[in-house]
Parts: structure tokens; sequence; C-alpha cells
């Protein structure tokens, strides 16, 4: 890393004992970028402010919260009817973790789209997935923490899931639980992990961010960056365009909290835990709902395994999948833009993540099962079988020459022309 | 592409819409609310009649534990008026006194609201062995919010002829099964409004909705101001971020 000389006798004396600012400025203000980055490359950035807002709101959200089964559900109604601005704090984390789900979902299926998983960027790919997990454990045990009805079974539910281990299988469950049932040591060591593992969150993504500046970002045409000619500075030329979408996407995530602020979550929870009655439909939250139809797929036994323990299985293969795709993925072109044929399994992968969690939010009765089954099948088939096969039979289309040709070709302008493109879709 | 993943996303939000009230109840009527839409804010004057129906009616089953009487200063009621509206109650002091003995006292603006049974099982005792829920958040513990509360106390109807029930039972078509263990609370003049208002059943149902709603959301009206001022807010400075953004990029290409 280059040091720069700084005019700032001060920033000088700093920098030249520990040079953050010319780490900041090499990373930031002067990381080149593809300029021909379109808005889907937003989401990374807007998945990082939402981690931090979940932090600040959830931090204070603990100042007021009681982790125990006889007041957690009253500690949480005093933060929304007596602290001082304490329904904006909670309306923000409820739906905060909303959000955080659908920027990150979209930051996945970019990077199925246009290959951004593919050399040299495997390991950050699955340090992704990583933070995927550990998000999804945030939000699960963040769930149990209001102690309504739906925590309770929810969280019931899914430590059951366990059971189905052959031989250990209760005894890892009584341990998950601290007892013998879902009670005050469940939820406070629940309370003690969703507390933690953000700041496990925060070190990950640090890991994904510092694996991302070694190989650059990817961009929509998926060819390499080769020289000046195809790059921007991050500063300022993404510090704008990210900002852009900052705006929109905080005015998604204000309509909900102001306008919509149980929309996305249960009537059922707020209703106090209640051991014994059972709610008439346990349903997770709705980024879940996939998950929990793959779970609840398996409705036979599978040769010696149990259905039980098939579904788990399943499940929990489901996101293991994502860490070996950029092996599975034979083909040697990276972006959508050029493989024909992948481009429409895309959208048929997608859809058929939207009918999973369709299947997940009803009842498994009636046609639900069959087309949970057809569903799951499809996403191992996509996944194992498709993507080995695609990428040795496609003709991918020719690869422009170079990022800043592709530009110019796309925004119909003649070289040289001052077009104000930021690159579309 | 874009409105493709848009679509996709939509359905998804669609998807996870909170799942209607039970398959074989009625769908609630369609009421309109002045606390409905970005503007929304309460009906003082019916939020001060809900509130007697509660205490006059209600109140001899079901418990709002979660309201303090001083929150009452928000229906518009003056502080005396809470505090004498308080006093008709009685709870068990906290501490014991001199002698060490617990006493009880009159209920201060501090004090939350009294339940009627001092436990579940009183309060199953009394009514035929169902539990009256504790309505202080009623409204969001339902699918169907007011419009479903409203449509539950406004809606008993003649049981159909061919429909066997027990006689503890009550015909709501509204209610998931239909059958209700709540006798039908309010009938026409069931109090008396001190405003003139007709206490019609409509009426009452309304006037209690609009308090039950209040109860479960008491910063509505807080949340909707905000909201719109942020909302406001985020508007031009995406704007100006838009324009910024226009600027900084004009030149690459
Ligand atoms: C005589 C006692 C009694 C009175 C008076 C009474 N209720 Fe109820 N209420 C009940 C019982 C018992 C239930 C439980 C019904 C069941 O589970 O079938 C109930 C249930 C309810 C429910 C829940 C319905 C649901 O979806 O589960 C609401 C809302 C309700 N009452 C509102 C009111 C209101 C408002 C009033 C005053 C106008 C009132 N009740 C007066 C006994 C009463
Ligand atoms: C807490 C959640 C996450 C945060 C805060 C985060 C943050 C970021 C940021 C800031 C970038 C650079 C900007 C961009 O390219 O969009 C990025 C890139 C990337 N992320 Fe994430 N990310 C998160 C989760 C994930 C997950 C779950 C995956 C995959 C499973 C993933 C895969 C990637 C990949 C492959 C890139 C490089 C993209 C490219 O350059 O094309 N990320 N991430």
């Amino acid at each position: 890393m280059e040091k720069q000389t700084y005019n700032n006798a001060v920033v000088r004396w700093i920098d030249d004992r520990l040079p953050i600012f010319s780490f900041m400025d090499h990373e930031y203000n002067q990381f080149p970028m593809p300029k021909n980055l379109n808005y889907w490359w937003n989401f990374g950035a807007l998945a990082t402010v939402v981690l931090v807002a979940m932090i600040v709101t959830g931090i204070v959200l603990a100042m007021h919260y009681t982790p125990h089964t006889s007041m957690a559900f009253d500690s949480v109604e005093h933060i929304m009817r007596d602290v001082n601005y304490g329904w904006l704090i909670r309306y923000i984390h409820a739906n905060g973790a909303s959000m955080f789900f659908i920027v990150v979902y979209i930051h996945i299926f970019r990077g199925l789209y246009y290959g951004s998983y593919k050399a040299p960027r495997e390991l950050l790919w699955m340090i992704g997935v990583v933070i995927l997990l550990l998000m999804m454990a945030t939000a699960f045990m963040g769930y149990v923490l209001p102690w309504g009805q739906m925590s309770f079974w929810g969280a019931k539910v899914i430590t059951n899931l366990f059971s189905a281990i052959p031989l250990v299988g209760e005894s890892v469950v009584e341990w998950l639980w601290g007892g013998y049932t879902v009670d005050n040591a469940t939820l406070n060591r629940f309370y003690s992990l969703h507390y933690l593992l953000p700041f496990v969150i925060v070190g990950v993504v640090v890991l994904h961010i510092a694996a991302l500046h070694v190989t650059g970002s990817n961009n929509p045409d998926g060819i390499d960056m080769k020289g000046p000619q195809d790059s921007v500075p991050f500063n300022p030329y993404f510090t704008a365009k990210d900002s852009v979408g900052l705006g929109v996407f905080l005015l998604i995530w204000a309509a909900f909290v102001f306008y919509a602020p149980d929309y996305l979550g249960h009537p059922e929870n707020y209703i106090e835990a209640n051991p014994l009655v059972t709610p008439p439909h346990i349903v997770p939250e709705w980024y879940f709902l996939p998950f929990y139809a793959i779970l609840r797929a398996i409705t036979f036994d599978v040769w010696f395994i149990e259905a039980k323990l098939m579904g788990v299985l399943l499940m929990f293969a489901s996101i293991l999948v994502l860490f070996i795709l950029p092996w599975l993925d034979t083909s040697k072109v990276r972006s959508c833009r050029y493989r024909p044929i992948y481009k429409w399994f895309f959208w048929v992968l997608l859809i058929d993540c939207v009918v999973l969690g369709w299947v997940g939010a009803n009842k498994p009765e009636g046609m639900f099962p069959l087309i949970g089954l057809i569903g799951t099948g499809y996403y191992f088939f996509h996944f194992l079988i498709l993507l080995p096969i695609l990428g040795k039979i496609e003709t991918p289309l020719p690869l422009p020459t170079s990022i800043s040709e592709s530009v110019t070709r796309r925004s119909g302008a003649p070289a040289g022309a001052t077009a104000a493109t930021g690159g579309n879709a | 592409m874009k409105k493709a993943l848009i679509l996709g996303l939509v359905a998804c939000s669609l998807m996870a819409a909170p799942v209607q009230a039970a398959e074989d109840a009625e769908a609630p009527k369609s009421v309109d609310w002045s606390f409905d839409g970005i503007f929304g804010h309460y009906d003082r004057a019916s939020l001060q009649r809900g509130m007697q129906v509660y205490k006059e009616v209600c109140a001899a089953c079901h418990g709002m534990r979660l309201l303090a009487y001083r929150n009452l200063m928000d229906l518009g009621y003056s502080e005396a008026q809470v505090k004498a509206f308080a006093s008709q109650y009685e709870v068990q002091n906290e501490d014991p006194n001199d002698e060490g003995e617990m006493f009880n006292r009159p209920a201060l603006p501090s004090d939350r609201f009294v339940s009627p049974f001092p436990n579940e099982q009183a309060a199953r005792a009394s009514n035929g062995g169902a539990l009256p829920p504790d309505l202080s958040l009623i409204v969001k513990a339902r699918a169907g919010g007011a419009d479903y509360i409203y449509s539950v106390l406004s809606g008993y109807a003649e049981a159909p002829k061919d429909l066997k029930k027990p006689d503890t039972l009550h015909y709501n078509p509204y209610f998931p099964g239909q059958l209700i263990a709540m006798p039908p609370p309010l009938t026409e003049g069931a109090v008396e409004y001190a405003d003139g208002t007709k206490a019609t059943v409509d009426q009452l149902s309304y006037d209690v909705t609009n308090f039950l709603t209040w109860a479960s959301s008491p910063k509505l009206e807080a949340q909707k101001s905000t909201g719109f001022k942020v909302v406001l807010f985020l508007l031009v400075f995406t704007g100006l971020l838009i324009a910024v953004k226009k600027k900084v990029w004009s030149a690459v290409h």
C-alpha cells in the first residue's frame, strides 16, 4: 500500500504511526470499481447499513427488555407504551430483520445471475453463505425474545427438529433447551446468543469485504477489468450511486415501520406464550418459509431414513449446497447476459423459491405436499444436476472485449460522448 | 428483468400476508376507521364513549392489564378526572403497613387497570369454562384487526335452524368456528351516552372497537405523523441524491 503525505500535521503524525488514512484512501477513495455496475450492486452496501441499524436499535431495546418468561412479553409492551420512542425503535428492529433478508436474498440472487461465485471469488461467496447462516440463527433466536405464542411454538417446533438425529437426538434437544421443554433457560440462552451473533456477523462481514478487496467486484458482463479505462474510483462514483439506492431503500423500510409495522409479523405473537395452548397454524417468519417447505417436503421414509430426519437433512443441505456451488457450475462464463440457456433456468429457480415459500405458508393439506415435494426436488436438481451439465453443453454468446467497450455499446452513444449511464440490467 | 424480479418480490410479500381468520368464518365487515390511512388519528369523542362501554359492560369479564389509569389522559380526560376514575377501584398496596400487614387502598393513576378476576381459574369458573381474554392487545392479536373485532361484537345472529349447539355457546358467523362462548355483550341502549349519541348495537361496537384499537396501539398517531415527516424528508433527500449521482456520473462513458 502506498503511503500518502498529508498536509495536516496531526493527520500526518497519526498516519506515520498507524496508516489508517492511507488505508482508507487506498480501499475507499481510490479503490477501482468496474464502471458498468448496475443498481443490483447496491445491495451489499445496503446489507451493511441494515446490519449497523439492527445493532444500534438492538442495543437500545436490550436496555429495556427483560429476558424472563414471566416478564419478557410485558417488557416488550413496556417498550411499546412507556419508553420514549420505544415503539419506533422496536418497529425499526422488527421490520429491519425482514429488510435484512430481502436485501441479502436479492444480493445472493444477484450473485447467481452474474456468476459472482466463480473463480476467483469462491471464498468470498462461501463467506457470504456463512453470513446467511449466522443471520438465520440470529433472526430465529430474536423472534423468540418477545415470548409470544409464535415465539414459543416456533422455537419448540424448530428445536424439536434435532430430535430426529438418530440415538443422540433427544439429548441434543434437551441440551439446546437447557431443560425438558422450551422454558426460561431457553429464553435466556437465546437472548445471550442473539446479542452475540450480530457481532460475529460483523467480523465475518469484515472478512467478506477483505476478500472482495482482493478480487475486486464482479460486474454485469462478468469479465475482468483490464485497465483504468474499465474502472472508476469508488469515491465519489459509488458513494453517490449507493446513496441513491439507500434513499429508496430507506423509503421502503420507513413505509413498513410507520404505516404497516405489523404487516410482516403474525397477530398470534401479540398473545403471550402459553405452553398449554397450541396455535391452530404454526408458521415461521416469511423469510424462512421456503426452508420450512423443504423441511416438510418428505412425507415418507426414504430407505432406512425416517421422513422427519430426511426433511431436516434436506433443509440444511439446501443451504450447504451453496457452499459447493462454485464447483457445481462448470461454465467458464460468469454472467447470464452471455449464457442463453442458463439465463432461463435462473428465473425458474427464483420462481421455484417463491413457490416453496408459498407452500411453506400453507398447511400441508390438499395439493401443497405434492407441490412442496416437486419444488424441493427441482431446487436440488437445479444445483446438483442442471448446473454441472449445462456448463458443458451450452454455447455462450461472444463476450465483449472489455468493460469500456460494453458500456459504450450498451449506452448506444459513440465513444467519447458524455452519456450519463450508470449501466442498467 | 427488473420487472420480473420486482414481481417476484411482490409475490413474496403477498405470501407473507397474515393468514386470514379461519376459513370457515365469514370475512369481517369493512369499516371506515378514522385511524386508517396516512393521516390516521383517533376520534376522541368515540374513544371516550368506547371507554364508557368497556367500563360499564366488558370490564365485568375482561381485564386490560397493560393499561394504566394515567393512560386515559390520552383520551382527553383531565388529571383530576383520571384521579377520580382510578379511585373507584381498589388495589393491594405493594408494601405492607407498619404492622407488617398488606392492605388495600384506592387505585392511583399510576396503577394498572384492575382485572375482574384474580386468576384464570376464577375467570373460567364464572364463564362456563371459557376464558375471556385480556383486551389490552386484542386488536393486534387477531387477524383482521379492528374490522374483525367490530364484526364479532355487532355480528351475533340467529343460529341456522339445523345447527345443533350447546346452550352455553352462541352463534356468531364472524368468529372462527362460529360458536362463541361470550353471550352477545351489547344490546341497544346498553349504556347511556353522556353526549346524547344513540346507543345502537352498531354504535356501541364501533365506539368500543375504537377504544380497543387505541389500547392496542396507543402511539398510532405519533407513528403516523412522524412517518409522514420522515417519508417527506426521504423523498426530498433521495431526489437530491439522484441529482448528485447524475452530476457525478455525467463524465463517465
Ligand atoms: C359475561 C362475560 C363477558 C362480557 C360482559 C363480555 N365478554 Fe367478551 N368474551 C367473554 C368470553 C367468555 C370470551 C371467550 C369466548 C370464546 O373463547 O369462545 C370472550 C371473548 C371476547 C373476545 C375475543 C374473540 C376472539 O376472537 O377470540 C373479544 C374481542 C371480546 N370478548 C370483546 C368483548 C367486549 C368488547 C365486550 C364489551 C362490549 C365483552 N367482550 C363483554 C365473556 C364476556
Ligand atoms: C450481512 C450480510 C452481508 C453483507 C453486509 C454483505 C456485504 C457485501 C458488500 C458491502 C459487498 C460489496 C458490494 C456489492 O458487491 O454488492 C458484497 C459483495 C459480495 N457478497 Fe455480500 N454481504 C452479505 C451477505 C452475503 C451473502 C449471504 C452472500 C452469498 C451467499 C454474499 C455474496 C457476495 C458476493 C459473491 C460478493 C461479491 C459480489 C460481486 O462483486 O459481484 N454476501 N457483500
